[in-house]
This record gives C-alpha cells, structure tokens and sequence, in this order.
C-alpha cells in the first residue's frame, strides 16, 4: 500500500479524519509524549506551524507532573498536589490529543503503532517520552522493600512513599546512591544530600545518623571544577563519599548494597536513583542505543538515521545533562529548525548543549550552575552580566528563592510555550572562567 | 598538553596520563600503558580493546562499561575481574582513549 493510500485508508473514518478533511490537512506532525519537551514544543509549533499541518500528542497518562518538585516532597516542603495538572489543561486546544500506550514506531513506514493496534501514520515525528527509572534491572532493587527502605523520589510514588519512610526514621545510616550515568537531573541526588542534612539538623536526627553518597563517578558531580565546589559543600556538612561504586546488587534483607568490585554499603535507608533508561519502544523500532535513547545529532536533535524523526528532552542521547533545562532550550531552537525542514531550507541552528540548575544546598540557600558541551560551570553573575541578580557556582539566598519561583515560570510561561529571557545558547558575559 | 615518552613513544597526555591524541596509540603502545598498571593483557584484554578503538572510530566517544557489555556480550562483572577496580578507565587508558564520559 503506498503512504498516501494508506493515509487515507487509516484517516477516512475518524474524528482526527474528518477535522483534517475539513481544515485541509495535508501534512502531520505527530509528537510522542506529553511530559517538558512534548508539551512545550507541540504547545509552540501549534503556533508556528503553516497551515495545512495537523499535530496529534500521544501519551499514556492524563497527568502532567512537575518533576522539579519531586525533590521537595519527601521533607514535606511541597504538597503533593502542587507538582501535578491535568494532561489535557497544558496541552493549547487545537491539538489533537491520543491517550494511548505506544507500540512502536515503524520508521520506514512512517507511521506509530499504538497497543491495541491503532496507527498513527506521520510525515515528521518528534519523540519526547523522556527517561525513566528502572529499578528491575539491578538485581535486588525491585524486591518487597522498595518504596520503603528502599526508596527513591524520581516518581511521584516514590516521592510521597520517601516522605512517609522519613517520617518513621529515627536515625542510623542514611545512604543516597546513583546507580549509573546518564540520568535525569544529575545534581538531584547532591540536593536531596543537603536537603536531608538540613532535615535531619531541624528534626534533632543529624547527631544519630551517618549520611553517606554513594556514586559511580571519581567525584560529587561530572565537570570538574562543580566537582570540586560541591564536593567541598559535602566535607563541610560532614557527609561521607563512597566514589566509583558500581552497583552489582541490592540485598533488601541484609540491608546493603554491593559492587562489582565487592564493597558493601549498609543502610538503615536507602535512597536510590535507579537506572535510568529510555522508552522501551524506542529499542523495539531499532532507533535507540543500549539505554534507549534516540539516536541524533546533538546539535539539531535530528535522528542520524531518519531525516524526519527528531528527539527532544530525555529521549536523545544528546551528550549533556538530562534536564528541564535542556528540553527547554534545544525546543526554541529546535522550532527554527523544523519550520527550515519543512520548508526545505538548510538548518539555520545549531544547539550547543547549554544546561543551567539550581541546586539546593539547605538552610534556604541554592548554588546555580550554567554549562555546554565545551564549558565548564562558571563562576559570575546570571542571567545579566555584573548585574545579576543570581550568582553562579555561590551558595545564595537568592538561588533558593530563583528555584522556588521556578515553578511557576514553568506551569505559566515554558509549558505554554511562551518565550523567557534567557538565551538558549550560553553566553559568556558576566561570567568567569573557574580556574580549572 | 605535557608530553611523555613511553617505551620510545613520543605521546600527549592529559593530567591523569590519558592519551589525549588517540592517533597517537598502537599497540605496541597499549601494551606498554597496560603494563604501568599492572595488567598482563591476554587474548581477552585485547579483544576488549581492540571493540574500544573500532567503537570509537564510529562513536568519536568511549564506550561506556555497560556499551562493552552489551556489544560485546561479556558480563560486566568479568569486566571487573580482566581490569580490577576501575574498568572503564583501564580499558580506556589502554585503549588510549578519553575517559568514558557517559557523565553530565
């Protein structure tokens, strides 16, 4: 069957067929996953698009989570119910939205085959289904005990069921671990360290527990020079750092963990970051690597394989952190590029990996880091050179407060789709390069 | 850049004495960085780093331990016990490759 037959074979005789025959739809967009990246870039190329073009969103749930927030809630600083909203209430109308589990993505074809059997054929496709935790693929990890003594907070589950563990904790050993990189949100587990510290201090439990940070890399963080800063923040809180841990195994009865090269680490709770993978469809249609993560061009999030699929957000295996920041600034500049693809015209963006973050430190104050793909965190002033009114790579008040309000830039500006200030490529003024 | 030279070969290290040209590297060479730290490689060490340098020509990045794992299909705990403690930077070292980044 040719492609244009069997678009109208598969669209004649729905809903989606008959809004499409009635505005002239010629050409679709079909984005997959409605978290950061698919909400922004389909909310934003919903206005940008040409006419003639249709964008259909397919996710699996009908509720969007504000991810940043998962780090609060196990210390009771955030209810619950202020990190989710409704799918359908961040996505602009006008988009044509699928709840549907994703089967996999026929590239060749160009069409995306739900479970069930449903099809939705595409001419240009935008994967955006993120990275998720996998606590299944380390032996041990997914037993009786998890959510409990055995907890995490990259969930919204797993958050609320940390708070609870929490509550119940009267001291001893309390381990936060990485599994392995990459994963979503590197500086979340240095946070989570620091946030503990301070709880522990409020809750007159930091004279009877041990806090230890348990990570595969050399140091606290991946770039050096933060590696330094952080690992410096982490001595002065008289936190422990168990370094090039590769986990082999977790025995929930025991209450340890072990590595490849045989050490053990006890916990009264652990508080792990699982694996981190991408959507398991991903490598069901040949289009990932070994974590599943699309493969693409790290400067256009364009698939090295497919001139029309495109990955945003976590999915890519673009070589920078797995952040909201990132999904924001490689979705602005990915807009430019797409309306040149479809348009025919060379490419006029190139992405350059900038990331910045917050970092809580405890005590009400936040550090914030900026970098790229060639940068290292910088110290200086952000985002207005001299001026501020943040200051990178330095633990302030004002960093804590920036994270804080973040929130709400996110619900009411970056999902809608609306421009902020800030820059996506990284910009050197005002800041200084930290001696290496 | 410091330059060294390791068993008569004129090379250009980083800090931690990781070749920082991977053009630069034989091995003759992989052989002589394999013996500074204590590994006598076998037909099984070579294996590995023979992938690492063909995997980097396609990637221009090193392979991650779990990479080798899987593209190779040897367990990673055998990984541990052919370069001990700290085998993605062994291999990587050999190989004379940069440190594997999987980390941002």
């Amino acid at each position: 069957m040719s492609r244009r037959s069997r678009l109208a074979w598969t669209g004649a005789h729905t809903r989606t067929g008959i809004i499409d025959a009635m505005a002239n739809v010629t050409k679709r967009l079909v984005v997959l996953g409605a978290g950061t990246a698919g909400t922004m870039v389909a909310n934003r190329l919903l206005k940008s698009l040409p006419d003639g073009w249709s964008i259909t969103v397919v996710d699996k749930s009908d509720t969007h989570y504000y991810q940043p927030g998962y780090l609060f809630i196990p210390f009771g600083m955030l209810p619950p119910s202020k990190v989710t909203r409704p799918t359908r209430d961040v996505l602009a109308k006008g988009l044509d939205v699928v709840a549907g589990e994703i089967d996999r993505v026929d590239a060749d074809a160009n069409v995306v085959y739900l479970e069930g059997g449903r099809e939705l054929p595409y001419d240009q496709l935008v994967i955006a289904t993120g990275t998720s935790p996998r606590p299944d693929q380390t032996p041990g990890m997914d037993g009786p005990e998890l959510h409990k003594s055995v907890g995490e907070f990259y969930t919204y589950e797993g958050a609320v069921a940390l708070r609870d563990a929490l509550k119940k904790f009267t001291g001893g050993r309390l381990v936060m671990h990485i599994t392995e990189m990459p994963f979503k949100c590197p500086v979340a587990p240095l946070e989570f360290t620091f946030l503990a510290e301070d709880w522990l201090r409020k809750n007159g439990l930091r004279d009877k527990t041990e806090l230890v940070f348990v990570t595969p890399l050399d140091g606290a963080f991946t770039k050096p020079v933060a590696s330094r800063a952080l690992g410096h923040l982490l001595k002065e809180k008289g936190i422990s750092v168990e370094t090039d841990f590769m986990i082999e195994s977790v025995d929930q009865e025991a209450k340890v963990i072990r590595s490849y090269d045989e050490r053990e680490i006890a916990y009264d709770q652990l508080v792990t970051v699982p694996l981190n993978m991408g959507a398991d469809f991903v490598a069901r249609s040949g289009l990932g690597d070994e974590l599943n993560y699309v493969l693409v061009d790290k400067h256009t999030n364009r698939s090295t394989q497919y001139d029309n699929i495109w990955a945003l957000g976590d999915a890519s295996n673009i070589p920078t952190s797995k952040a909201g920041a990132v999904a924001h600034f490689s979705v602005e500049m990915f807009e430019e590029n797409f309306l040149d693809a479809i348009a025919a015209r060379p490419l006029s963006r190139s992405f350059d990996g900038h990331a910045n973050c917050f970092v809580e430190s405890g005590h009400g104050k936040a550090l914030l880091l900026d970098f790229n793909y060639d940068t290292e965190p910088l110290t200086g002033t952000f985002p207005l050179a001299k001026v501020g009114p943040m200051s990178l790579l330095k633990e302030s008040r004002i960093n804590h407060i920036g994270k804080l309000a973040f929130r709400q830039i996110y619900w009411n500006m970056l999902l809608p789709g609306r421009n902020i200030p800030i820059p996506p490529e990284m910009r050197m003024a005002g800041k200084i390069p930290a001696e290496k | 850049m410091p330059m060294t030279t390791i068993a008569g070969h004129e090379v250009e290290v980083n800090e931690e004495g990781f070749l920082t040209k991977p053009e630069q590297w034989s091995e003759d060479l992989g052989a002589e960085l394999a013996k500074l730290i204590g590994i006598d490689m076998t037909d099984e060490h070579w294996n590995l780093v023979r992938f690492l340098r063909k995997d980097y020509d396609v990637q221009h990045e090193t392979a991650t331990l779990r990479r080798v794992s899987t593209q190779t299909g040897k367990p990673v705990k055998d990984l541990f016990v052919l370069f001990p403690a700290k085998p993605a930077k062994k291999m990587a070292y050999v190989a004379g490759l940069p440190k594997p980044k999987g980390c941002v």
